[in-house]
């Protein structure tokens, strides 16, 4: 079910504005790759690059290439449906639906895949699917309450159970841990670690520590200054680049002493 | 207004009494609190007195004997039920008819606005809607008797030759002077109202809820039924209940338009069959006095207490899942 994903020269654009330029990278199956950098140092961008979630934007558009398993997802016969069904995402802020149960809300993404599915598989589903996100002996009892009646570390898992749920190849997390409390941003971090022996994890955060706790590899992204793009600095082994980086800004930066 | 801490004026020191210092920094807070309030009672009264004056005008019609009310000329029948039942009814299917039209209709071009097309259509779009709202309602009666009518004529007759079998559609006879036209003309006259409010919804969609779709790999449409017509949907109830509301009291047009009739009756084709409550009070309150001026005004509370009910069943709907509204 695992992907690995090539990103080569890829230049991501806001109409005629570049905002990240010439990121060339691989990420590997079954494992967690971090993407740290100051803000608007174009990590989220490229993130959103890898689903084409950038394209919900007017005017972003792409050049180069992402392959995944043999498919370049920019190519001109991939639809980006396809490609979202394909590569999961949580995003900053737990965004459950408001209107829908929290069984509802496991079960969206499926029902958008496969329409038709028996009441028993669907149960299965929501069971498995929440075991996978730990939370299924949190809700268990109230699967038709509404998503929003849950604290914030649960919607955010409930958001992780509804994007595994679809059991996709990949899983782009966009700063997970940053509206949560750190008590549930460990329940995350550790779900992360069960989920990389299955999924492809991708995650931006701001959280140096988080980084170096969750990942496998680091990727550093940083900008020169205002209207510049965002580049990736380099990129290696987390443990590598926490202890003796190669570049001096990747050192500055994680060390603190950043500028 | 105990509970809110006055705002602190001219950054004086904390020494003074706070005694002092409310009732000084509150006079504006505290000025605003009576309008605001006052506001709030004058519709309440307001309402009351509508509600006070259409009782107690129309109380001599409600209490008069069968002979009072048979005295008077276009009174058909010998209780104020028997007269006020085939009005009510006339009133609802007509404006319930204008919704069935006027609602999928406006929440299509609500999506449309607020969701697929390019900006600047959208906003030109969105003016024209609006210029719908400031035709008067004599023009509306004008255009749907003297250019409608006739145009539909061809349509109507093929409804009622092939799907004649259908009661609804049975016995078409011209003009078209009948419930069906006077209900799409009151479509037309509510179409606006039902699409502004609609559009303002959709388009408070959250972008967050709206990308969690996406990214589940949804279709735009996928999309809208997700995340943004769950969200907008107490709101095209209460604007679909503003609109009903103004169907409801709609006079000018359905005078114009509707042959009158005084019956309980589905054939939406047929002429003389149907009259609203509020075209009724139009087209008799001019040569009316006494007893009858008493009768129509009973009408009249009829009609206050219909769009009353449907108001309390719209919010009595919206509040039913309002846990699942995303308002929490």
């Amino acid at each position: 079910m695992s992907k690995r994903i090539d990103v080569s020269d890829l230049n991501v654009y806001y109409s005629d504005f570049l905002a990240v330029a010439d990121v060339s990278m691989t990420i590997e199956e079954r494992s967690v790759t971090a993407l740290i950098g100051p803000s608007g140092c174009g990590k989220s961008t490229f993130l959103r690059t890898l689903n084409r979630m950038h394209e919900v934007i007017p005017g972003a558009r792409v050049e180069g290439k992402a392959v995944m398993d043999g498919q370049d997802l920019y190519a001109s016969d991939v639809d980006p449906v396809e490609v979202r069904r394909q590569v999961g995402m949580v995003f900053q802020r737990p965004n459950p639906f408001p209107t829908m149960s929290i069984a509802e809300n496991v079960l969206a993404g499926v029902k958008l895949n496969n329409r038709r599915i028996s009441k028993g598989d669907a149960s299965d589903l929501v069971e498995s699917s929440l075991q996978g996100a730990n939370l299924w002996t949190e809700v268990k009892d109230r699967l038709d309450r509404p998503g929003s009646s849950l604290s914030g570390g649960q919607q955010q898992r409930l958001c992780i159970a509804r994007a595994i749920a679809v059991k996709p190849d990949v899983l782009l997390m966009d700063e997970p841990c940053s509206a949560l409390d750190p008590i549930s941003t460990l329940a995350i971090e550790d779900l992360m670690a069960e989920l990389k022996s299955e999924y492809t994890i991708v995650i931006v955060t701001h959280n140096m520590q988080q980084a170096a706790r969750v990942s496998d590899r680091t990727a550093f992204f940083n900008i020169a200054g205002t209207g510049k793009p965002g580049r990736l600095i380099e990129m290696d082994e987390t443990s590598t680049m926490f202890s003796s980086p190669n570049v001096q800004a990747t050192e500055d930066y994680i060390s603190g002493r950043f500028g | 207004m105990a509970v809110l801490s006055p705002p602190k004026v001219g950054g004086r020191p904390d020494q003074q009494e706070p005694r002092a210092r409310r009732s000084k920094g509150g006079l504006a807070g505290r000025l605003f609190e009576y309008l605001s309030v006052g506001a709030g009672l004058l519709i309440l009264v307001t309402l009351a007195a509508v509600a006070g004056f259409l009782v107690l005008r129309a109380w001599p019609a409600l209490t008069a004997s069968p002979e009072e009310l048979q005295e008077i000329s276009w009174f058909g029948s010998s209780t104020f039920l028997g007269y006020v039942g085939p009005l009510i009814f006339g009133t609802l299917l007509a404006s319930l008819l204008a919704l069935l039209i006027a609602v999928p209709l406006a929440v299509g071009i609500a999506l449309f606005i607020s969701h697929y097309a390019p900006r600047r259509l959208a906003q030109s779009l969105g003016y024209v809607i609006d210029l719908l709202a400031a035709i008067p309602s004599v023009v509306y009666g004008l255009w749907g008797a003297l250019w409608l009518a006739p145009t539909l004529d061809p349509a109507f007759r093929w409804m009622t030759d092939f799907l004649g079998w259908i009661p609804l559609f049975e016995g078409y006879q011209p003009p078209a002077k009948n419930v069906l036209t006077a209900s799409i003309v009151l479509a037309v006259m509510i179409l606006p109202i039902i699409t502004a409010v609609a559009r303002e919804v959709f388009l408070q969609a959250p972008r967050l809820h709206e990308e969690a779709a996406l990214a589940l790999g949804a279709t735009r449409w996928e999309m809208v039924r997700m995340a943004v017509l769950p969200f907008g949907r107490s709101g095209v109830i209460s604007a679909s209940m503003l609109g009903l509301g103004r169907a409801l009291g709609e006079t000018m047009a359905v005078l114009m338009i509707l042959s009158p009739g005084f019956l309980y009756s589905f054939f939406l084709l047929k002429p003389g069959q149907h009259q609203s409550i509020a075209a009724n009070i139009a087209s008799k309150f001019p040569e009316a006095s006494g007893l009858s001026v008493s009768a129509l005004i009973a009408t009249g509370l009829a009609l206050f207490v219909i769009t009353l009910a449907v108001n309390m069943f719209a919010r009595w709907i919206i509040s039913r899942r309002s846990e699942f509204s995303g308002a929490n």
